[in-house]
């Protein structure tokens, strides 16, 4: 753990922390069983099952509505599942009151209570829990430093910025030792540059104390970054629960391969298993179970053969120009070391290509191209209408 | 209000004068018109009264039989009145933003009938239909307080809780361990300050002035008081009001000046009727 410590510590930058730090530093296993709620006639939560490892950060990812947060409000005592269970440490805590489940908790909205100082927002669960006000005084100021913000501990709520009040609400739901910490998009009202600081913090922190973490956000980014595993939500069930780098390269699902980075979908052929046949090239196909949610185009599990699309990343396909090529290129974006090159491909498909940037500047907008596929297996999916 | 009558003023070319105002001239002249005018219909009834008083009608309104005993009763009308509006607006007010939102609005029909319906009517009924024993304690009248003051209450609540995220406060205080009465005391009333003041002033102001409802239930209030006492020596009833104006005016002063230094302190803004500034935070 403290290799891991000072690995990413030097990222946030911002405090070299005492070595005896809260927290259990074994964590806490977090099983969700079966899951489900609904609201009316929407089924927020249908049946989500989920396991996360001692110490582990699992984000939640999804768009808004697929029952992220009501998953979380579950495990934080706030909401109830209709059925299934929250195991915590192997035990079921479904009918224990949020106030006794031991979870911190970091809001999306900003939730310091604004009549106290920071100092005393983050002593207040230890006042609630009858420790002496020394050394609630003394641990409080220990998590300030912790986040980086001693100075400000006398100074209210009103007094902060938006950044330091998530970092002072981040330490109070660590002084409290949490079984569970959970982050309900914590960093969505902020700016990008604060993000970004905090995001990296709190990451620190976190494996730094080794807190079982649970992470809601609908931005893909901060679940790729932050997490050990990253699970894509949809219509109340899990899609696929990965690492960020597997999720991003093996996707289980079109849905989860389309909200996870950008992606081309391209008209092909399915000519048998294993191979399809795109561009004029034949391809393989990667190997899937199948196990794709209810609704979301299972990748080639249930598809053998006819027309179909192959999803390639926008670094997959290859792009050189050529006199009478397959595409025109129709436009350029910077985005610093590489560029991303829009090609108009016959019968109307726009696909983007990933290009190192200088190579780009080669091929400005009107150049007729060549755009090939790389010999790696795509995947598949069914025919979008 | 500024820009509202400075775009009047630009539409309405000012007059024929070769000197074209500047639009903001106008509204600041409107501004100490209407000042003027207001001045006067206060001040002018209120010089009157003075003049009509006297010193020798301040000096005896003091030792005057009655004086003390009805301005004592109507304090402690107020504060039982207070108290119990307190205890029965509060949580429900509380409870409703976080349980059953749908319902303000019911809540808030509910609410303003005191205000639609006349005392009279309201006092007439209650005294119909309650045992003697309660007809006779000058406390059925506060509880009668309470009823016809539950609108200003209701309202001046319910402003202060729109002003805090309710609910996520309850939520954060819940996770870090705080009970129902822990999460109230320390964290949604210290936060309510200025709207439990908002509907303090109000209800004072209320009660100290209540007439129709003493007087139908036979309670000698302070304001019932001067208007008896008006018969026999008209100039200390004058002096009387004069003093009552006086006291609930430095009282309410005192309130909102305590009110509004809390408040700034916690990064509220100044506490005046019905007025409860938002909860302001700098940038990112």
């Amino acid at each position: 753990m403290t290799a891991k410590a000072n690995e990413t510590g030097a990222t946030a930058g911002v405090y070299a922390p005492p070595a005896a730090a809260s927290g259990s530093p074994e964590g806490t296993p977090v099983s969700l069983r079966n899951l489900t709620r609904a609201f009316g006639a929407t089924k927020a939560l249908d049946g989500m099952s989920l396991d996360i490892a001692p110490g582990e950060l699992v984000a939640l990812l999804g768009p808004s509505g697929c029952g992220k947060t009501t998953a979380l409000r579950i495990v934080a005592g706030f909401e109830f599942a209709d059925s299934g269970e929250v195991l915590v440490n192997g035990k079921d805590v479904s009918g224990v009151p949020a106030a006794r489940r031991d979870m911190g908790m970091v809001f999306q909205s900003y939730s310091l209570f604004p009549n106290m100082s920071a100092l005393d927002n983050v002593g207040f669960g230890l006042r609630m829990r009858k420790t002496a006000a020394a050394q609630r005084r003394s641990k409080a100021a220990e998590l300030l430093d912790m986040v980086g913000l001693s100075a400000q501990a006398a100074q209210y709520p009103h007094q902060l910025s938006g950044g330091q009040q998530q970092r002072v609400a981040l330490a109070r739901a660590l002084a409290i030792e949490p079984h569970v910490l959970l982050l309900d998009e914590p960093l969505s009202a902020l700016d990008a540059k604060v993000r970004l600081q905090l995001r990296e913090q709190i990451r620190t922190l976190q494996q730094r104390l080794g807190t079982t973490t649970i992470f809601v956000t609908h931005d893909q980014e901060e679940a790729l970054s932050m997490a050990d595993r990253v699970g894509v939500m949809r219509d109340g069930r899990l899609e696929q629960v990965a690492d960020p780098s597997e999720l991003y390269s093996r996707p289980a699902t079109a849905f989860v391969a389309e909200f996870v980075g950008t992606m081309n979908r391209l008209p092909g052929e399915l000519a048998g298993p294993g191979t399809v046949t795109v561009l004029g090239v034949s391809c393989a196909v990667i190997g899937h179970g199948g196990h794709g949610g209810a609704g979301s185009p299972p990748i080639e599990d249930g598809l053998t053969s006819g027309p179909v699309d192959v999803l390639v990343r926008p670094e997959g396909l290859t792009v050189a120009a050529a006199e009478g090529g397959n595409g025109i290129v129709s436009g350029r974006t910077f985005l610093g070391a590489i560029t991303r090159v829009a090609v108009l491909l016959s019968g109307d498909t726009e696909v983007r290509v990933d290009l190192a940037s200088a190579a780009a500047l080669a091929i400005p907008p009107g150049t007729s191209v060549q755009v090939g596929l790389p010999p790696t297996p795509v995947l598949v999916a069914r025919r979008q209408q | 209000m500024a820009t509202l009558t400075s775009t009047a003023g630009q539409a309405i070319s000012p007059d024929n004068s070769k000197k074209r105002r500047r639009p903001q001239d106008r509204p600041a002249i409107w501004r100490w018109v209407i000042l003027l005018i207001a001045g006067v219909y206060f001040v002018v009834p209120l010089y009157a009264a003075l003049r009509f008083a006297g010193l020798s009608g301040f000096k005896d309104v003091f030792t005057t039989a009655g004086f003390g005993s009805s301005l004592w009763l109507s304090i402690r009308l107020a504060a039982v009145t207070w108290i119990v509006s307190m205890l029965l607006m509060i949580p429900t007010t509380v409870y409703v933003h976080l349980r059953m939102p749908g319902l303000r609005r019911l809540l808030e029909g509910v609410t303003i009938l005191p205000i639609v319906i006349p005392p009279v009517v309201l006092i007439i009924g209650v005294l119909q239909v309650m045992p003697l024993a309660l007809r006779a304690s000058v406390w059925l009248l506060a509880l009668e307080y309470v009823v016809l003051a539950m609108p200003f209450a209701y309202r001046a609540l319910d402003a202060g809780l729109r002003a805090i995220d309710v609910k996520t406060l309850t939520e954060a205080a819940g996770s870090l361990g705080a009970g129902w009465l822990s999460t109230m005391w320390r964290v949604i009333l210290p936060n309510m300050r200025t709207a439990v003041t908002a509907a303090t002033i109000l209800i004072v102001a209320l009660v100290l002035g209540e007439f129709t409802m003493a007087s139908l239930d036979l309670k000698q209030t302070f304001p019932v008081w001067i208007v008896l006492f008006d018969q026999e020596n008209a100039q200390i009833s004058v002096a009387a009001s004069i003093f009552a104006l006086f006291v609930t005016w430095v009282f309410l002063m005192l309130i909102t000046v305590i009110a509004t230094r809390q408040s700034r302190r916690t990064g509220g803004g100044e506490v005046t009727l019905f007025t409860v500034a938002p909860q302001q935070t700098i940038g990112n």
